[in-house]
């Protein structure tokens, strides 16, 4: 098995690779096709804006590549968030009102309702799951770490829930395309186990 | 539901933890990557890492060792001490750290938030604010350059206007150390606690005093603070953060266990 992690330029991925590095794997870092080509598995994080994140991908020439894709791929927190059909987290004085991402799953990515509550959503929370192969071997409510302040709200291809001032989509599940607004790199037992269901998958 | 944090404090100097009362007299409590590794194997939620001789003596810190726990651990992390630039922040975190904090220098350089909020973005960037209650005036005031008792000073800061300040200048989570309390085991300064948590609409974590279980229950029940920090009982093992944990699960706080 060869797990690719999607170099999107726009985070840091130092979290996500010392994550697979304690479960033994040393995966391909890159933003190069003919490369990524070679994979069996697709990690794609995220970290900062919806914005970055997309101007990477475009940058490498990965939005189709990544719509393409028929093997397992996972997106953590924004990589999660891009694999829907736009974002309305916009640069505060770009004068944009949404970022369009890659449409994979048929929803959108919107500010956390949660009046009177703290954001960002930042700490562990519990997470109630559909029994996806994901998260085979963790308990309902079991709980994992989330930073965000924004969510992609509960569609069709929720297969996780999370509750903060709303419900919101914990973990998307399309064919071969996954998500989570977690992050198990950061989620102690509970997201290692994660990571090494997706990685047996 | 949210849990609260639970938030052992390393405080790092020249590459151990190190613990003092009121900010002095600091002694060696052990390895910085061991203990790390035991704490978050015992169930802490987050670890804070204070380099608390940066600040104060300005000199650049060798931060090699956050590689190493970023390593070992598989829960968050913030490092805090001597970040003065985009430039430290972005040193920081490509070593693995999620967050940032950073106390005397948002006093000399506000903008300094507002920077490292819109590069990094707001979840990692944490102001510590050091909150000392003069009780002559009855004035909760802000100090810098708190790493040690020579070089602090008193700033023009009154404790709540600087915490609505920091909020507008994009913190993303606010640690209170509340100086008076500190290293004192006689429980957070509730009445403070509460009167920033009124004004304090992002995450607001407690820090100085905690001595007993009661004292992080109070913290959350009391003053709804998001996490507790604590560093000599742990350190010292007078609270195991296991039996904590299951201490405040009973008393009904939302808590991961």
């Amino acid at each position: 098995m060869k797990l690719a992690v999607i170099d999107t330029k726009a985070c840091n991925l130092n979290s996500v690779l010392q994550a697979l590095k304690r479960l033994e794997i040393e995966p391909l870092v890159s933003n190069d096709q003919n490369e990524l080509k070679t994979a069996d598995k697709y990690i794609l994080p995220g970290v900062g804006t919806a914005q970055a994140v997309m101007a990477g991908i475009e940058k490498g020439g990965l939005s189709d590549f990544i719509r393409s894709l028929d093997k397992p791929l996972l997106g953590i927190c924004l990589g999660m968030q891009v694999l829907t059909k736009y974002s309305a987290e916009v640069p505060l004085n770009g004068g944009l009102t949404r970022i369009d991402t890659l449409g994979i799953i048929d929803s959108q990515v919107e500010k956390i309702q949660a009046p009177g509550l703290r954001l960002p959503h930042m700490g562990w929370n519990t997470v109630r799951h559909s029994d996806h192969p994901l998260f085979k071997g963790l308990a309902q409510d079991t709980y994992f770490y989330f930073v965000h302040s924004y969510c992609v709200p509960v569609c069709a291809d929720t297969s996780a829930v999370c509750s903060y001032g709303q419900d919101f989509s914990a973990a998307v599940c399309k064919n071969n395309f996954m998500g989570v607004q977690f992050h198990p790199e950061k989620s102690g037992a509970a997201g290692a186990q994660l990571l090494q269901n997706f990685i047996a998958l | 539901m949210l849990a609260k944090r639970i938030i052992p404090c390393l405080d790092v100097r020249d590459g151990v933890v190190v613990k003092g009362v009121q900010f002095k007299h600091h002694e060696v409590m052990g390895d910085i990557v061991s203990l790390a590794a035991r704490y978050a194997a015992e169930g802490a939620d987050e670890l804070v890492f204070y380099d608390i001789t940066a600040s104060a003596e300005g000199r650049r810190v060798d931060r090699s060792w956050i590689a190493r726990v970023a390593e070992v651990i598989n829960i968050p992390f913030a490092v805090a001490g001597g970040i003065k630039s985009e430039a430290d922040a972005q040193e920081i975190l490509a070593y693995g750290a999620d967050k940032i904090s950073i106390n005397s220098p948002a006093l000399s350089d506000p903008d300094l938030i507002t920077r490292l909020s819109d590069r990094f973005g707001v979840q990692c960037v944490v102001v510590g604010i050091d909150s000392y209650f003069d009780a002559a005036s009855g004035v909760y005031q802000v100090k810098q350059f708190t790493g040690s008792e020579k070089s602090t000073v008193t700033t023009r800061w009154q404790t709540l206007d600087w915490v609505a300040e920091v909020q507008r200048r994009g913190a993303g989570e606010i640690v209170l150390n509340m100086m008076n309390q500190d290293g004192m085991k006689n429980g957070y300064d509730l009445k403070q606690l509460k009167a920033v948590r009124e004004i304090c609409q992002v995450p607001l974590i407690a820090s100085g005093g905690a001595g007993a279980m009661e004292h992080f229950y109070d913290a959350f029940a009391v003053a709804d603070a998001d996490g507790a920090l604590a560093a000599s009982v742990f350190h010292k093992q007078i609270i195991a953060i296991p039996e904590l944990k299951q201490y405040l699960k009973e008393k009904g706080i939302a808590i991961r266990t």
